[in-house]
Order: C-alpha cells, then sequence, then structure tokens
C-alpha cells in the first residue's frame, strides 16, 4: 500500500509537467489548428528564464572588504550582489533563495511576448499548408531555440534550486497512519503539482467562464461561422499561442529545481507530450490533462522494483507501449473528437 | 538504357561519375593551404555521404512518394546494425552477409512495425513509428544488452567464434573485408600539393549506393511508383478505383525499412561498431532533415541533402574563432572582431544553429528543397531545359 | 430481377434515422434516378452502396452477390465505379497519369507490386488510356497537371476514369453541383452519349432536375429515409406525392 501511494506521488510531479505541455500544445492545435513541435523548447525556454532570472539577481560586483584580510595579509575582494545595495544584505539573499519561484513573473511576460511574436512572424504563415510541413517548420524552429540557448549557456546542467525552506520532504506515511519513512515526498514536488493543478484551474476557468474564453472556444469548434459574426478570432488566437507559451514556459521554470535545466530538455518533453496528446486525443483539453497524469503515474510504476523484476525494461517503454495499444484500440485516443488529423 | 529512359539514365551516369571521382572532387584545395579544411575527400566523410545517401534514398520513397511521414526509421538503420555485427561475430568478417542480413533482418523488422502503424495515418502514423523506435532505442539501451551491448555498443572481438573465417592470426585483430580486401585499406596518391585518397570502404559503398539509386529509378518510374504517389495524392480516389492502398503503402514502408537496414550494415561494415544512439529519434529527426533538404519527391535530393547536412556536420563543426581570425585578418582590428563574433555563433559547435535556420527556410521558401533551387537558378540563366530528376517534370512538393 | 437490388436497408447515426426501409431495384442498362430534398437520405443510401457505410439492417445485392461488409475497392473490383459530388482525381499526377490508373486496377486487381517495369512501357495501358483520353476529348491535355484543369474537365476526366475500368453500374453523386451551366449541360451530354454507346447502368443522385429529367429512364423519390414512388419521369413530374415532399416538407427537412 504505502509503495502504490509512492508511486501515485511520484508520477504526480512528471505527469503534472506532461500535462502542462500537452495543454499547451492541444490549445495551439484546437485554436490555430498548427501542430507545434517547437512546444518543448517554449518549455525549456521557460526553464532558462528561471535560470536567467537568479543569473540576474547575483549580478555582482566586486569591493574590497577592508575587514578581511587573505592568508597575504592583503584586504580582501569581495562579490555583493547588487540585490544587496538596494534591498540590504538579509532581504537581498531572501531575494536570491526565492529566484526559482520569483521567475514566474519574470517568465510571465517574456513567454507571451515570445509566443506572440512566434505566432505572427511564423505560424500564421502555416494554416493553410499541410501539418507535415508545420510539423518540419516548428521542428526546425525548435533546432534554432535550442542552439541559440546552447550558444549562450552552454551544454551543461544547471542546477537551480528551490528555495530553502522548500528543501527537504514531507514524511506522508505519519500523517496517514503508515510507519515513518514509507511515504516521504519532497516538498518542491507537491508545489510543483499543486501550482500545475492551478495552471490547469486557471485555463480551463478562463475558457469556461470569460467571455474571451467562450469565444475561443466557439472558434475552435467552428472557426468560419464566428468570424462571420464579426468577431475578429485572428487576435484572440494568437493570445491564446502566447498564452499556451506562457503555460509551457511556467510548467519549465517550476521544473529546474526537479532536473537542472539543459538546451535539450524540451526536445526530450516534446516526444513524450506529442505521445500524450496523441493519447489523450488530438484537439482535446480535458483528455490532455488525462492523459499527462495517467501516463505519469504509470511510467512511475512501471519503475518499481517488484515490476522490473518480471518485466526488465518496462518503465523505458511504458509510455509508448501504453500509445500504441490506444491508438490501435482508440484511433481518437482517450477523448478525442471525430475527424481531427485524420486526412 | 538499363530500362531507363534516356534522362533517367543520364542522371544516374551523371550521379556514378561524381561517386567514382569523389576523392579528386572533394579535395579540391591543396594540402596545407588555408581552404585544405574545405576538403571532404577523406574516407570517413566520404562513406557517410553515401550511406547516409543510401539512407535518404529510401526515406524518400516512403515519405516523397506516399506522404507518410515517419518519425522512426533510425530504428531500421540500428537493427540493420546490429544484425550486421551479429554477422561478424558469428560467421565472418567479409562484409557480404553482414549486408545481406542486415537488410533481411531490417525488412522483417519494418515490416512488423509498418504493418501495426499504417493503420493510421496523418500525425497519428507519425507517433505510432515514434513510438516503436523510441521503444527500441530504449530497450537497445537496457534489457536487450545481451544481443546489444547496451550503453557500451558492440565490436567484433578476437574471440568471437567466426565459423567461416580461419583463425586469426596471433595479435591480428578482425578486420572487415570483401573476400580479403580489407574495407580500411587506402591508396593514396599525391600530385604535386595534393592528396587523394581512394578507400576500398568507400568503393564498396559507393557501387552499393548506385544501386540502391538505380533501383529507386526504376522503383519511381513503376506503375507501383505511380500508385505511391496516388496514395499521396488522393486515397480515396484510389480506393474507389479499385485499388488497396493498404498493401502499397506497407510495400514502401518495408522498401524503405530495408533501404535503411542497408545503410546499417553499411555503416557497420565501414567501422565495425554500433550503439544504441544509432537509433535514438534524433537520427530518425535526421534523415526527415535530409530528405527535405534535397528536396523530397525528387530522385537525386535526398542525396544531395544527406551530402549537404554531412559536409555541414564535418566541415563546418571544425571552423573554429581562430580560423575566422585569420581569414579576416585583412579586416582592420576592430572590424575584424566584430565580424568574427558575428559569425561565430554560426560555426564549429554552432553549426546545428545554420543547419535549423537553413531547413526552416528551406520549409518556407523552398519546399521543393535544393533540388527546387538548383531548378530555379538554372531557369534564372535562362537554361529552358527541363529538370531531368523529376517524374514527368515537375517537382512534387513536400506534404 | 435487377443489376442493384436494395432490400429493407436502414441505418441510423445516433438519434436520426437516415434510412428507414430502403427497397429499390435498379435494371440493367437503364438510368436510374434518386432524387429527393436536402435530409432525404440520398447520400447516406450511395455510401451504403459502395462500401463507405455499412446499413444496420437490410441487403445490398449486386449482380447476385452481397456487397455488405466488403470494403469500397472491392466493391469497386466487382464493378461499382462512383463519381463524387466534388471530382476526385489525383492532383499531383498528370491526366494521363490519372487515366492509367484505372486501366491498371482493371487489369492488375487491387495490388500488384510491378516495381521494376517502367510504367510508359506497358503498352497495353498506355494505348487503353490514350484511347480513352481520345474518348474523352483530353488528349490535348495529356501531360498536364491534373489539378490545374478546370471544374468541368476535371468531371470529365473524373467520369473518364471510372469508364475505363469498364464498369457495369456507374454511380453518379450530383455530378453538376456547383457547375455553371454550361458545364452542366457538357457533362449531360457526356453522360447521354456514355448511355447510348456503352452497355452500362447509371445511377444518379441529383438536385437539379432538368439534369435528372434529361438523363433518367426510372426515379426514384427518396423523403425523409424511405423511397415515396419510383416511376418514370412522366409520371413523377405531376406526381402528389412528389410535390408534397418538395414543396411541403423542403423547409422541415432541409
Amino acid at each position: 500500500m504505502e509503495a502504490i501511494i509512492l508511486q501515485v506521488l511520484n508520477g504526480l510531479d512528471k505527469g503534472s509537467a506532461y500535462a502542462l505541455i500537452a495543454l499547451g500544445l492541444t490549445l495551439i492545435f484546437g485554436t490555430l489548428g498548427v501542430v507545434n513541435f517547437a512546444h518543448g523548447a517554449l518549455f525549456m525556454i521557460g526553464a532558462f528564464c528561471a535560470v536567467t532570472l537568479s543569473r540576474i539577481l547575483t549580478l555582482s560586483h566586486t569591493i574590497v572588504d577592508e575587514t578581511q584580510k587573505d592568508f597575504l595579509g592583503n584586504p580582501l575582494k569581495v562579490e555583493v550582489p547588487y540585490v544587496y545595495d538596494w534591498f540590504g544584505q538579509a532581504t537581498g539573499d531572501v531575494i536570491i533563495d526565492w529566484a526559482v519561484p520569483l521567475s514566474i513573473l519574470f517568465a510571465i511576460p517574456v513567454m507571451v511576448a515570445i509566443g506572440v511574436l512566434m505566432e505572427r512572424g511564423l505560424i500564421k504563415h502555416f494554416y493553410k499548408r499541410p501539418h507535415a510541413d508545420q510539423i518540419l517548420v516548428t521542428f526546425g524552429l525548435a533546432i534554432v531555440l535550442q542552439e541559440i540557448i546552447k550558444y549562450y549557456y552552454g551544454a551543461n546542467p544547471i542546477p537551480t534550486p528551490a528555495p530553502s525552506a522548500f528543501v527537504g520532504s514531507f514524511d506522508f506515511g505519519t500523517m496517514l497512519g503508515f510507519e515513518a519513512n514509507q511515504i516521504i515526498y519532497p516538498y518542491w514536488r507537491i508545489i510543483y503539482f499543486a501550482f500545475a493543478a492551478i495552471i490547469i484551474g486557471a485555463v480551463f476557468a478562463f475558457l469556461q467562464f470569460t467571455t474571451f474564453g467562450m469565444v475561443v472556444r466557439a472558434g475552435m469548434a467552428d472557426r468560419e461561422t464566428v468570424q462571420l459574426l464579426g468577431i475578429n478570432i485572428d487576435k484572440r488566437f494568437t493570445l491564446m499561442f502566447g498564452i499556451a507559451a506562457a503555460v509551457a514556459g511556467l510548467a519549465g521554470v517550476m521544473y529546474t529545481p526537479i532536473n537542472s535545466p539543459n538546451y535539450h530538455m524540451g526536445m526530450d518533453f516534446l516526444v513524450l507530450s506529442f505521445v500524450v496528446v496523441v493519447v489523450g486525443g488530438m484537439g482535446s483539453l480535458p483528455g490532455a490533462v488525462l492523459a499527462g497524469f495517467v501516463l505519469g503515474i504509470l511510467e512511475s510504476f512501471a519503475s518499481m522494483r517488484e515490476v522490473l523484476a518480471i518485466l526488465p525494461g518496462l518503465n523505458q517503454i511504458i509510455i509508448y507501449l501504453v500509445a500504441i495499444i490506444i491508438l490501435l484500440t482508440r484511433p481518437r485516443g482517450l477523448m478525442g473528437r471525430k475527424g481531427v488529423m485524420e486526412d | 538504357m538499363l530500362g531507363l529512359e534516356a534522362k533517367d539514365f543520364r542522371l544516374l551516369i551523371l550521379v556514378a561519375i561524381l561517386t567514382m571521382a569523389a576523392p579528386f572532387l572533394l579535395n579540391p584545395f591543396p594540402e596545407g593551404s588555408g581552404l585544405a579544411q574545405f576538403n571532404a575527400g577523406y574516407p570517413d566523410l566520404m562513406q557517410r555521404f553515401v550511406i547516409f545517401g543510401i539512407f535518404a534514398i529510401g526515406f524518400n520513397i516512403l515519405f516523397g512518394l506516399t506522404g507518410y511521414l515517419s518519425f522512426g526509421h533510425a530504428a531500421f538503420l540500428g537493427v540493420g546494425s546490429y544484425a550486421a555485427i551479429w554477422m561478424m561475430k558469428l560467421l565472418t568478417m567479409n562484409v557480404i552477409p553482414a549486408i545481406i542480413v542486415s537488410v533481411i533482418v531490417a525488412g522483417i523488422f519494418s515490416l512488423a512495425v509498418g504493418w501495426i502503424s499504417l493503420r493510421r495515418s496523418g500525425i497519428y502514423f507519425s507517433i505510432l513509428t515514434l513510438a516503436f523506435a523510441q521503444m527500441s532505442y530504449s530497450l537497445a539501451y537496457s534489457v536487450l544488452t545481451p544481443i546489444t551491448g547496451g550503453e557500451t555498443g558492440l565490436q567484433p572481438k578476437v574471440n568471437d567464434p567466426r565459423i567461416l573465417d580461419g583463425a586469426l592470426t596471433e595479435g591480428g585483430t578482425p578486420k572487415a573485408n570483401l573476400f580479403g580486401l580489407e574495407m580500411g585499406s587506402s591508396i593514396e596518391w599525391g600530385v604535386g600539393n595534393w592528396l587523394f585518397t581512394f578507400n576500398a570502404g568507400y568503393y564498396v559503398a559507393a557501387i552499393v549506393m548506385l544501386a540502391a539509386f538505380y533501383l529507386s529509378i526504376r522503383i519511381f518510374r513503376s506503375p507501383f511508383g505511380m500508385m505511391l504517389r496516388a496514395v499521396k495524392s488522393n486515397q480515396q480516389r484510389l480506393n474507389y478505383t479499385g485499388l488497396n492502398a493498404k498493401p502499397y503503402t506497407l510495400a514502401a514502408f518495408v522498401i524503405s525499412g530495408m533501404y535503411a537496414g542497408l545503410a546499417g550494415g553499411l555503416m557497420v561494415a565501414m567501422d565495425t561498431q554500433v550503439g544504441a544512439e544509432r537509433m535514438f529519434w534524433t537520427a530518425s529527426g535526421e534523415v526527415v532533415l535530409m530528405s527535405i533538404l534535397g528536396g523530397v519527391g525528387t530522385l537525386i535530393g535526398p542525396v544531395l541533402g544527406a551530402g549537404a547536412i554531412k559536409y555541414m556536420e564535418n566541415i563546418l563543426s571544425k571552423i573554429n574563432s581562430d580560423i575566422l581570425h585569420t581569414w579576416f585578418a585583412f579586416l582592420p582590428d576592430g572590424l575584424e572582431d566584430f565580424v568574427v563574433t558575428l559569425i561565430y555563433p554560426f560555426i564549429g559547435k554552432g553549426w546545428h544553429l545554420t543547419l535549423g535556420l537553413i531547413f526552416m527556410a528551406v520549409v518556407i521558401f523552398l519546399p521543393g528543397g535544393l533540388v527546387e533551387g538548383g531548378q530555379r537558378i538554372a531557369r534564372l540563366f535562362g537554361r529552358k531545359k527541363k529538370s531531368t530528376d523529376t517524374p514527368d517534370g515537375k517537382t512534387t512538393p513536400a506534404e | 430481377m435487377g443489376i442493384l437490388e436494395v432490400k429493407n436497408v436502414g441505418k441510423r447515426f445516433g438519434g436520426l434515422q437516415a434510412l428507414g426501409d430502403v427497397n429499390l431495384s435498379v435494371t440493367e442498362n437503364t438510368v436510374h434516378a434518386i432524387i429527393g430534398p436536402n435530409g432525404a437520405g440520398k447520400s447516406t443510401l450511395l455510401n451504403c452502396l459502395v462500401g463507405k457505410l455499412i446499413p444496420d439492417t437490410g441487403s445490398v445485392m449486386f449482380d447476385g452477390q452481397s456487397v455488405l461488409g466488403r470494403k469500397p475497392y472491392e466493391i469497386n473490383q466487382m464493378g461499382i465505379s462512383r463519381v463524387f459530388q466534388t471530382p476526385e482525381i489525383f492532383g499531383d499526377l498528370s491526366v494521363m497519369e490519372n487515366m492509367m490508373i484505372p486501366c491498371f486496377a482493371k487489369r492488375d486487381g487491387s495490388f500488384r507490386p510491378n516495381a521494376f517495369m517502367d510504367m510508359f512501357k506497358d503498352r497495353e495501358i498506355v494505348e487503353r488510356a490514350e484511347q480513352m483520353l481520345e474518348e474523352m476529348n483530353m488528349a490535348d491535355a495529356r501531360n498536364d497537371n491534373a489539378a490545374t484543369m478546370s471544374r468541368g474537365n476535371k468531371r470529365r476526366l473524373e467520369i473518364g476514369m471510372c469508364l475505363a475500368q469498364e464498369p457495369r453500374l456507374l454511380l453518379l453523386d450530383e455530378p453538376t453541383a456547383g457547375m455553371a451551366r454550361a458545364d452542366t449541360n457538357n457533362t449531360i451530354d457526356l453522360l447521354k452519349q456514355i448511355k447510348e454507346e456503352r452497355d452500362i447502368t447509371i445511377s444518379i443522385i441529383e438536385h437539379d432536375m432538368h439534369v435528372v429529367f434529361s438523363l433518367a429512364e426510372r426515379i426514384t423519390v427518396l423523403a425523409q429515409g424511405t423511397p415515396l414512388v419510383e416511376d418514370t419521369p412522366d409520371n413523377i413530374k405531376g406526381h402528389p406525392k412528389v410535390r408534397e415532399a418538395y414543396l411541403g416538407e423542403t423547409q422541415d427537412a432541409a
């Protein structure tokens, strides 16, 4: 029992990341009808927003500290971050410590801007072209984006820790009446899951309850009719692209403490996220979220020692295996609509 | 000639001449000159040109003709490689059985994958092939380690059984050969400052490539090839014309899988080693890039694309900032630094960036790839000659 | 006994009874039109005949053999060719190639992997395709890209491709929909010519009464998924039930 709960929990954080990326992919596909292979790159750029902000916050200038001496007796040169000058050392330390959560504020405008720029500059020219062309051009864009990041940040993973308040683990087991240390779960992963749940909820609420969301949903169902009503659907779809980019970016920001970001993390997640989208059903938002969590949890179960003893290597292939089975038995995925992407 | 139309035959002869003379053509700059680093006439790279050419030619039979975009073809290449290396371990270091078996094994594997994946079309097909390839890659890395060597991969060892070969001489290492002709052996010919290398392995691979190219011309011009183009053009009409699209696409899938296996087998024949990374999905992506870059659906396009990408990978990636500085030394210092800083991100380790940009440009502006580019330039110079390598003198754009 | 016998065919989509209880008999070598207001189930019926849909109840016999459960290509090989509402041709291929494909399908069956032969060296096929292009008055367009042709010519090519298979039954789904008057008249003339020159049964679904009364020998009127009447064109013209179906119920059914 303990093991099962632990695996469900373990699956949640990866599932959250899959669900968030898949949600963005589906938003773009549903609204614009574009298969965006650069979506993983947006996730990666989000992660590097966190890296960038923590670098900005630790930007330092050198001062000579007369009170300290190095071993030769000369006054010690000390690097002092600018934030110390502005906020004092104590507050400055807290700000630096909280770089990752603060990056959310930094990443939202950056990601929306990148998304809008991408849509206006590139994607909109591909609405009328075949899906294969869309896949290819966004695939090319993904390569370009990740190479730019690689050029500026190098090829190695950059550790970006969570605020020290969230380092450590929470003992779920004692709370549920099991023995201590049976089910321990890092704080940050709980936060990541909660964060993902909030974002997903926000996106759904936005689509469900705002006029804007209503128009977008109507446009997803029947673009031409909405346009005939005299509504400028294009502008809204552009903004939806920005929102989808922001969702991917935020997923990336918050993921940095779990896995140190590197330039190819986007591609790694993209492949899996596409599988998630297809399993969920192309064009279905609830399907994308459901499939994200289901596959994340299945993956974590497959990596249990007991399972691997019977079916070695299952953890490596489980997602693909499930995808193949689902696609063959339910051609439209778990919750897909009829007629999407079948031509 | 050889059952080909005159223009196809001319194209084949042209490609044959170019591949045979490649050691000269790819080494135009004298040794020691500043431009020598642009020489691509060394065996290792030339082998890669033709082997990836085969891979792309095969991929093009599937994607170019039927429009089915597979994102998992590297799996067949990998399976072919493993099959070949086992032939070298168990049977003989002669490359013939290795290559034949690699084609057969890749064919069987692609039949199984294709039979399942082709139940769906569009992006679902792409995802299914991707899923199969990633599964193969993961399994090769983990569970199948006894067969694949896992992370370390496989090489022929001195004490492998090799039942057809005699015992190795004391201290000898197993070397891939064709009835005694070692793949690694080369003849070097110095003319003035030029040095040309004629490598046995390259010529073996080049001849196989020519055969594969010839075969693909025959397929393009056959009723079968026309049916494949019909699949891409209008599957509905095909079904209502009494033709069953499934076996046609499956046949195309298996043929392209066998081409990939052939390429994998040849790779092993050249460097006698294999690792699972050969099957990673980025390797599948690379062959997509090659086909698109060269001109999908055209005969010569994939070969050009494979050449262009392998050239960039091996030549562009070797240029570093020092070399750039020597090139632009004639400029005033400040300007020199500026120009070098401007170019630097696109060369050396950044060659992928250049590749990505070129690829995007091709998809956006030149859907027919390098072949279409060539045709446009030819038209620009007023040559009214029709294209020599596309079906009926028209390009079939990517879809 | 007609060449096409439809018995008690019903088809339901969710809550909608698209076809109620359709009985239809098409006599060999006649032109049989199926007309009816929008939503009468004409297209559903047609799709049941060619294998795109499988009816829930009833049977469809062609020349004494059941077509139910067979794939569209199998039904085509039995001798039923279909012309679509919007011309379905191979847009990326040349006109000649478009015409060669049905010739291959007729001779070689649904699949033959002849990958080593130059298709233009197959004299039998080339001659047959050229002959069909002549008959369709399209020999000049031989090397044109099929996608670049006018709609009228695409329709002509599509009909030609169907005829190249020498079908026993030709199904036409609103062959003049969206056509200019001149193109419509050309298509009528073409179909009349086909009817005179060949032993062929034609079944036509049409909205345009001008087309129907120019061509049909028998007419079945379909309304709300069931056949209302079946008779000769002259008798259909003044039939009260037909008037009712078209004038009285069109608003609801549309």
